[in-house]
């Protein structure tokens, strides 16, 4: 086991060490009438009465809100926030959702004033600086991809699936046929099946190959007449670049398909390869993955789409355009266009800080950026195949996944093994995912792991392969260093309480 | 590169104990026809200080010294300063979604904290943990209603923000999903209830009103209900304006509604990120779309928080998830709630009176001068108001350019009847010395030969 300062402490394990975090209610819990966090300057204006000015649509009684006043809130919030692992804090092996560093620099270039208080109805005359902003990161972005064609629009990966596969159905209308039906393969994000439900296709599973891939023949078999597209993750949620990409695009270019492209892996491609290169007519990036935006405890995303000249005509409204003048401006005459997916023009905040780690980087940056997320990934691969079963031997790239196949025979299953990591200091994999794999330890390490947090990990997840063996009781009860242990999912969700209510109060 | 923490020597060590000769053998698998053989084509790698010097100066040719009247659906309010030190806490900031309940439960408690000031505000029994903004959470709502009632039919008001509108013929297009637009009363920019009457039939799913709506004339609700409600369709109330539910009436009548928190806290940003939720009465919340943080008990009996009913989501349900929605707007409804709990039960009504006195200032201020007039009259509002001229906008809106004002926006643009009308917005970051200059610029009207 290893020590802090050479000292095994009682509570040391690994890298971490307990200490205590601080117990905090809710705010409603701790509110006490008359107390203050707030203060509004003298109004400079005659006061109104709103019972005259609202009549019968005037509130009668205040929302219950907290009463605290601002050290309260202060301490309230940081207390929370101490509750919660980081990135911050170490390594967030997340397979798919790519957990790499937010440089703060993206966090104080968001924040600067004549961004961030730009109304976006502003004349355009005053928002060239933020329009130019767009410009350059969607050039960067088409840079990056390889494609022709790009919207910033979208909220999120699969609000940007929605507007691709959209982007799809509008094309294939304009060749005369909406046709029917989505491919999927069974490897990938349950966001795409929906996202091809939620745009009126019917979805058709792809049942993966021998190694994980697309199966060509089944693949081919399947590509018809009403197939719109396949919607591809590359590389798959195995971590695994499919090599025979171009004739995927092939088989179904050759029936009139289109190959969308889930760029949720986007970090394993970046400088290396480009899937406007390889065939992709449509895609999205996830700009909160590979472009370092922050997951912010889930959110905000941002899931720009780019596409194919062809597709182009059918981008959702505004798009951005350059005057004869050098300025820009957004161009809403777009009679083909699908609509908006989102009011306003994007997430403005998130294309700044995608921008600046763009900037941070250059061409070389990028590069090696993607090459050590490969690099990590395979590490991790080698030091831990002898002790975890490898489903599929295929090459990895910016993550590996393993199954839990060797430990479940002792009653040890991934999420076990999942909650035990807590205890070493990591959060931990993704669990039970890609499904085609049974009992899945999804890992992506990202390149932001130093050789020594990726060793602590390695030798972390061996200590646990141990303990599955001889003291398997101790990994299917973890977490034993957490603020709370396992939580009553069943309990949440068949008697759901989703917001506090004061005790005995009458509803307003 | 300064965020990569490897030296040359540790990768040629990492590689050797992979079995690498170099890292091109990790790549190998790609046809080499596809490798990208260059450098991309991408500025080069720049210095932290050059980062912030190039969006130093995007901001300046933003222009940041002008006075705003813009509201229309995105809206200037103070930001308290503990927002931006509390969100940017790495343990928030550079968290994941809370999946893994026990190293999550800060994110988790302060979901939870939302949902129920959502709740209270909004007059609903529940809310989400966020959608992506005001406009694709009104057009989920209203697939939440085609679910909830089985029927296949819209009805929406003319006066709802003509984006969200757009957004959800986006959404309807490919859904099979009709939708009736039922106009305003002229006098009273209100949704015009005979019509509307006319127009909600027994295939109604849902009628979307907006309240105060993009005129900033706060809606009928009991009555817009009553109609919706007779005819077995629910009723979804749009919010733009968060703010205003400090002083107007909950649409306690409502089915759903479909808020953009954006006011509470969170920066205009050029339009996003936002804060879009969804809240709603207790016996739908299983067709609810996006993720819910419940309250429960671990091993010990300690409370604890975790995302729950997941059994709606697309992680579990795929293509029969109630909605594709997975990331959503985490951080920024953190802004929210810490905004909510700063102003908080006294602080909340005190900022929307402030905000209802600088607009009834305002609106009084232009109105009164020549060639002005206020349009719908006839009903209440919030802080945002119609202004006709005589003098088309585009005359005296450069004026007000040429002496840092940049006036109310064009309603034309989206309601052709509506000529030389303007929708202006007034919250209380407006002074009344801006809005005093404002009126005699637009009293400056050149005289006519």
């Amino acid at each position: 086991m290893a020590t802090i300062n050479g000292n095994p402490g009682p509570h040391t394990l690994g890298k971490v060490r307990t200490h205590p975090t601080q117990n905090e209610a809710l705010m409603f819990e701790k509110s006490a009438s008359g107390k203050r966090a707030y203060k509004l300057p003298p109004l400079d204006v005659p006061a109104v009465d709103a019972k005259e000015l609202l009549g019968p649509a005037a509130r009668e009684v205040r929302a219950e809100l907290p009463e605290l006043s601002e050290i309260e809130l202060i301490r309230h919030f940081t207390r929370l926030s101490t509750w919660n692992y980081a990135i911050d804090l170490g390594m967030y092996p997340l397979g798919s959702c790519t957990m790499k560093y937010n440089p703060r620099v993206n966090e104080f270039v968001a924040r600067i004033e004549g961004l961030a208080e730009a109304h976006p109805y502003r004349p355009e005359s005053l928002a060239q600086g933020v329009l130019e902003i767009f410009d350059l990161l969607q050039r960067c972005l088409l840079e990056i991809t390889g494609m022709d064609a790009i919207t910033l629009q979208p909220a999120a990966g699969a609000h940007g699936e929605f507007t691709g596969i959209l982007l799809t159905r509008a094309w294939h209308e304009s060749q005369g046929n909406p046709r029917k039906k989505v491919l999927i393969p069974d490897s990938a994000h349950g966001t795409n099946p929906a996202t091809a439900a939620f745009s009126g296709y019917a979805v058709e599973n792809l049942k993966s190959n021998a190694v994980g891939g697309i199966d060509l023949e089944a693949l081919a078999s399947r590509v018809d007449e009403d197939t719109a597209a396949l919607m591809l993750t590359n590389p798959s949620t195995l971590g695994v670049f499919e090599n025979e990409i171009h004739k995927i695009a092939d088989i179904l270019h050759a029936k009139g398909a289109l190959l969308y492209m889930d760029g949720a892996n986007m970090n394993a491609l970046v400088g290396k390869v480009r899937p406007g290169d390889f065939g992709v007519d449509v895609m999205h990036l996830n700009l909160h993955k590979t472009f370092s935006t922050p997951h912010g405890g889930g959110g905000p995303g941002s899931g720009p789409v780019a596409c194919k000249a062809d597709l182009e005509p059918f981008l959702p409204i505004p798009v951005l355009v350059q005057n004869q003048n050098g300025t820009k401006s957004w161009d809403y005459d777009r009679p083909q266009s699908i609509g908006r997916v989102r009011a306003f023009y994007g997430n403005t905040g998130m294309f700044i800080r995608a921008l600046a780690y763009i900037l941070a980087n250059g061409p070389d940056g990028l590069r090696q950026t993607t090459e050590d997320a490969v690099l990590n990934a395979n590490y991790i691969r080698k030091k831990l195949e002898d002790l975890y079963e490898l489903p599929y031997k295929t090459p990895s790239m910016h993550e590996v996944v393993f199954s839990d196949k060797r430990q479940a025979v002792h009653g040890v299953r991934t999420g076990d093994i999942a909650k035990r990591l807590i205890d070493y200091g990591f959060h931990p994999y993704t669990v039970s995912f890609p499904l085609i794999v049974h009992g899945a330890l999804m890992i992506e390490p990202t390149e932001s792991e130093s050789r020594e947090e990726l060793d602590l990990f390695v030798d972390a997840m061996r200590s646990i392969a141990r303990e599955a063996e001889e003291k398997p009781d101790l990994v299917k009860t973890a977490p034993h260093s957490t603020r709370v242990s396992r939580l009553d999912e069943v309990q949440a969700a068949r008697k759901p309480v989703l917001r506090w209510k004061r005790q005995g109060r009458g509803r307003e | 590169m300064r965020y990569l923490p490897k030296s040359d020597e540790e990768r040629r060590q990492m590689l050797g104990e992979i079995g690498a000769a170099s890292i091109d053998d990790l790549f190998a698998v790609i046809p080499a026809e596809y490798r990208l053989d260059r450098d991309l084509n991408v500025p080069r790698q720049q210095a932290e200080s050059e980062i912030v010097g190039y969006f130093r100066a995007a901001g300046q040719k933003n222009a940041t010294d002008y006075v705003s009247f813009l509201g229309a659906g995105a809206y200037r309010h103070y930001r308290p300063v503990i927002i931006d030190a509390l969100v940017q806490r790495g343990e928030f900031l550079t968290s994941y979604t809370p999946y893994q309940a026990e190293i999550t439960q800060g994110t988790l408690q302060a979901i939870f904290e939302f949902q129920t000031m959502i709740a209270e505000l909004t007059g609903m029994d529940v809310a989400n943990a966020s959608m992506y903004d005001g406009s694709t959470g009104a057009a989920e709502a209203v697939m939440m209603a085609v679910r909830v009632t089985g029927r296949h039919k819209a009805v929406v008001a003319a006066a709802v923000h003509p984006e969200y509108r757009e957004v959800l013929a986006t959404y309807a297009l490919h859904q099979g999903l009709p939708t009736t637009l039922v106009g305003y009363d002229a006098e009273t920019g209100r949704i015009d209830l005979g019509s509307l009457e006319a127009a909600v039939t027994d295939e109604t799913a849902c009628v979307l009103v907006q309240s105060p709506n993009f005129f900033g004339v706060i809606e009928d609700i009991p009555a817009i209900a009553e109609i919706a409600h007779k005819k077995g369709a629910l009723l979804i109330v749009s919010i733009a304006e968060a703010v205003s539910l400090g002083i107007v009436r909950p649409p306690v009548e409502a089915d759903i509604v479909a808020m953009e928190a954006q006011s509470f806290g969170v920066a205009l940003s050029y339009g996003g990120p936002f804060c879009g939720v969804v809240a709603a009465k207790e016996q739908y919340v299983r067709q609810m779309p996006g993720r819910l943080a419940g309250q429960t008990v671990d091993g010990a009996g300690n409370r604890g928080f975790v995302l729950t009913l997941a059994t709606r989501e697309q992680h579990i349900r795929r293509e029969k998830a109630t909605s594709n929605i997975c990331t959503n707007q985490a951080l920024v409804a953190l802004m929210a709630t810490i905004f909510m709990a700063v102003y908080g039960k006294e602080g909340m009504r005190e900022l929307a009176e402030h905000n209802l006195a600088k607009a009834d200032y305002a609106a009084k201020a232009l109105a009164a001068q020549p060639g002005a007039r206020l349009r719908f009259k006839g009903a209440p509002r919030f802080h945002e108001f119609v202004l006709q001229t005589d003098e088309a906008p585009a005359a005296w809106n450069r004026r007000l350019m040429e002496n840092k004002i940049v006036g109310g926006i064009e309603l034309s643009r989206w309601y052709p009847e509506l000529k030389n009308c303007t929708l202006w917005c007034a919250t209380e970051v407006v002074t009344r010395e801006q809005i005093d200059a404002a009126a005699k610029v637009l009293a400056a009207a050149p005289v006519e030969a």
